[in-house]
């Protein structure tokens, strides 16, 4: 089962044919200029890995300074900026932008597109994401900001943060929602105009609802927060006092808006995780996916009820019991459509014929690591059991799980799935799959602990703590974890550079896939189809490979890993 | 095969791994996966709901985990060659949201049922009003309680104590401490939280969940001791700036007489140190040496 033999196999009838332009400007201008969904979601991908090695650094720097008791490694000034750099980074510009990196390369050939369908506007949304990112790290120049990701205030009002790192914070906030806005009705109207022929509702890819879902989301939460940061740039600035309690204005005001925007925002970053998941399983459990439907419908009701959870973040703060208890209720809600999406995706892998790819191994480590963040937020949806776990290190274990799980191991198995159609090339299996072990084991190590770290009384946020209380050995253990995680994650951006040139040639499908992407050739040429195809199912190409074999008597292997040996 | 055996010794690993570090970490061993508990009914309520959540997470997990593993050993390529082709099964999907749903429903009507054994100040019967833990005072209705203001600043906290600390501190002269609350044990003890900069979030965690002290607001919170002579420690739960983690928070406890005693010491303290300051002021003053426009 060597990657060699991946490339050498029969492909089905490939209709995609270069189209060629006399080359007048040199390549980077190209890049530049361009408005080729391809290259934006290539940059796109790019772009938030380089934030994501960013706030992978600033989380190494906090968990070296918490490994031993009373470490002064790192001043507390200094740590509470790394803490709001990292949160910030790692929501604003990675895991949202890089979701929309996937759909921005993905989506159009996955409904049969040539392009987006404002490919214009698809450019502003990347070079927005670029000078938000900008904007916010050029403060480590000046001051960064320090009232964490969330920035309540009176902490993030001009008496208590007087420095531009905070108003960075805002135009941070602005900058990227509105590329992020923009890049929503782009997908929006993509999706619902620009379907290949016979695509109805019921035949659109998984991943595809996901990111329709994701656009939906966005465009129901961001202008809250946009105008959630205006009042408090208002407040900091034009003597506005809408979040100031010395003068009729209430904090909690704040955390309503915030939030309001802030757990929409948690499925906006895991649904089109999810929906890579719901494309990859089947793909390599040779058979299709358990409970269409379900899922779609699934998506939808997570996406409905995200709007109405957001109290669960303000347990501990001033608002009436009943409301506590509404959103408990509803919190429990969403972790109905949720689990129907964990069991739906055990049951695609039963009986299936499982091919072990690297992207399968980040799959089911997702399912793995997910279904205990999952679990975890059982406990905190209860809000007397919240009173204790609020704000304290088992939240920060959960959300790792719940946003590492749903969005870093979706995505890594999203590169090691769709790589070969970007470059052309294979990853190297086996160093993906060491790197999967050591990203698992250093996960786990990681955030495990933080559970009984926050049960045993220590709050997040803190830049030490004192020895004796119980602390000491976890916050070593998860900082060793931290280490073997990032090496885990640097295995795969060892592989992903070396195998751009010396990778196996992929082929137009190397995993017998469902979707359109797998129809043209690797990489797409820059108008992804000559002809696009009739679709007649959720999974088209297995309808193409089955057409093949009727028409040139060649049999489409589609059994189990044996075809992969197969010449 | 030696593929199959490799990754059946990564598994292997992976659980001696997990296993290890539970092993390894022996301090506080008893908090590794419940909350604390021992000063406090509230905190102890809480704990109790928690485990009852524990149990039915630790069933849930079993068999999604399981079902999981299961499926990866089972059917992979080399033993399971040929894939089923189902597409769905209504009855299956129906029968999982159900179940999914009923165990929420279980959970919910337990947390109601645990509800008010940690939201009510004891004393209060069952058919007692039902009081919020964060908007409405806890009033136990025999009325023995003590109350203490405690006031979020940056970067310590200060307690005044007596019921009218938060009207009339000054004019009743109540005496006040920092960052150690002593507290009077078998008492009842009500604290009205209150902030006077940013946002805060009193906790002590084996004495109950913690209250944001928001600027603008009164929360409230009660506790209620068992043992005398005993120091509970917490510190601020909500990042609050430069040094939040520095604002620790103390409540030692006392026996009510030595608590009254402390008290009048405190009162006593305080009421000479300011004498001694408005007696010096008065003689700079006089002598010129303050300006005094």
């Amino acid at each position: 089962m060597s990657t060699t033999d991946h490339a050498l196999r029969p492909a089905p009838q490939i209709i995609a044919h270069e189209v060629t332009r006399p080359r007048e400007t040199k390549k980077w201008v190209d890049w530049v200029t361009t408005t080729d969904h391809k290259k934006i979601g290539i940059m796109y991908m790019i772009l938030t890995f380089v934030f994501f090695i960013l706030g992978g650094i600033e989380a190494l720097l906090m968990r070296v300074q918490l490994s031993v008791p009373n470490n002064t490694l790192v001043t507390p000034e200094k740590y509470n900026q790394l803490l709001t750099l990292h949160g910030t980074t790692m929501i604003f510009l990675f895991v949202v932008p890089v979701m929309a990196g996937f759909g921005n390369y993905f989506l159009p050939l996955m409904i049969g597109a040539r392009d987006m369908a404002f490919p214009r506007l698809n450019a502003l949304s990347f070079w927005l994401l670029l000078f938000g990112g900008i904007v916010f790290y050029a403060t480590i120049f000046f001051q960064p900001p320090e009232a964490g990701w969330w920035s309540y205030p009176p902490l993030s009002s001009a008496l208590y943060s007087p420095s531009g790192g905070q108003d960075a914070w805002i135009f941070l906030i602005h900058i990227t929602g509105i590329s992020s806005l923009v890049g929503a009705i782009n997908f929006y109207a993509t999706i619902v105009n620009m379907r290949a022929p016979g695509m109805s509702w019921g035949r659109l890819p998984l991943f595809v609802w996901s990111i329709l879902v994701y656009a939906i989301l966005l465009i129901i939460a961001l202008p809250v927060v946009a105008a959630a940061v205006t009042m408090l740039l208002t407040d900091r600035h034009f003597g506005t006092h809408f979040f100031d309690p010395t003068n009729h204005g209430s904090p909690v005001l704040w955390q309503h808006l915030f939030w309001f925007f802030g757990h929409p925002e948690v499925y906006i970053m895991i649904l089109p995780g999810f929906g890579m998941i719901s494309e990859i399983i089947p793909v390599f459990s040779r058979k299709p996916i358990f409970g269409y439907k379900a899922i779609a419908a699934a998506t939808a009701v997570i996406a409905f009820l995200a709007v109405l959870v957001w109290g669960h973040h303000l347990f501990a703060s001033p608002i009436p019991v009943v409301v506590l208890g509404f959103f408990m209720l509803s919190s429990f809600l969403i972790g109905v459509p949720t689990g129907v999406k964990i069991f739906n995706w055990i049951a695609t892998l039963w009986r299936g014929s499982l091919v072990m790819t690297t992207s399968l191994y980040f799959a089911i480590g997702f399912i793995a690591i997910f279904t205990i963040g999952g679990i975890t937020g059982i406990f905190l949806a209860v809000f007397p059991v919240d009173w204790q776990l609020n704000d304290t290190y088992f939240v920060v274990a959960h959300f790792h799980y719940v946003l590492m799980g749903g969005a870093v191991f979706t995505v890594f198995a999203g590169i090691y799935y769709w790589f070969p159609k970007i470059t052309g090339r294979m990853l190297n299996e086996r160093l993906g799959k060491t790197s999967f072990w050591v990203m698992f084991i250093g996960f786990n190590v990681t955030f495990f602990v933080m559970h009984a770290l926050g049960l045993s009384g220590m709050p997040r946020r803190i830049y030490t703590y004192q020895p004796g209380l119980g602390w000491s050995t976890y916050n070593l253990i998860s900082t060793i974890g931290s280490f073997i995680l990032g090496f885990g994650i640097l295995l795969t951006i060892i592989n992903v550079v070396r195998s751009l040139k010396h990778g196996a040639i992929a082929g137009p499908d190397p995993w017998k896939g469902n979707t359109l992407e797998w129809f043209t050739t690797s990489p797409p040429p820059v108008n992804n189809f000559d002809t696009i195809p009739r679709v007649r199912s959720v999974e088209p190409m297995r309808d193409i490979r089955r057409q093949v074999e009727r028409e040139t008597g060649v049999r489409q292997k589609t059994g189990g890993s044996e075809q992969f040996a197969r010449v | 095969m030696t593929r199959r055996r490799r990754s059946r010794t990564v598994a292997l690993a992976v659980g001696a791994t997990l296993i290890g570090t539970l092993i390894l970490a022996p301090s506080a061993f008893a908090n590794f996966i419940t909350p604390k508990t021992g000063g406090s009914p509230n905190a102890d309520q809480i704990d109790a709901l928690y485990k009852i959540i524990l149990y039915i997470a630790a069933v849930v997990f079993v068999i999604v985990e399981g079902a999981l593993a299961y499926s990866v050993y089972k059917f992979r390529a080399k033993k399971n060659p040929v894939a089923a082709q189902i597409h769905g099964n209504t009855r299956l999907e129906i029968g999982w949201t159900v179940a999914a749903a009923l165990i929420l429903v279980v959970l919910t009507v337990v947390t109601f049922v645990k509800l008010p054994s940690i939201i009510n100040a004891p004393n209060s019967d069952a058919d007692g009003l039902v009081l919020s833990a964060s908007t409405t005072e806890p009033n136990p209705p025999s009325g023995h309680k003590y109350v203490i203001c405690v006031q979020g600043r940056q970067y310590i906290w200060r307690y005044t104590y007596g019921a009218g600390c938060v009207n009339s501190a000054f004019a009743d002269k109540l005496p006040y401490s920092y960052t150690t609350m002593y507290v009077p044990a078998h008492t009842t003890v009500v604290l009205k939280i209150q902030s006077t900069d940013v946002i805060h979030s009193w906790w002590i965690p084996s004495l109950g969940g913690k209250v944001d002290a928001v600027p603008g607001y009164t929360t409230y919170t009660w506790f209620k001791t068992a043992k005398t002579n005993a120091r509970y420690r917490g510190q601020c739960a909500q990042l609050c700036g430069v040094n939040h983690a520095a604002m620790i928070a103390f409540v030692q406890t006392l026996t009510p007489a030595n608590f009254q005693s402390w008290l009048k010491y405190q009162e006593n303290a305080i009421n000479t140190a300011n004498d001694q300051v408005s007696q010096l002021r008065q003689v700079l003053t006089s002598s010129g040496n303050l300006g005094n426009s």
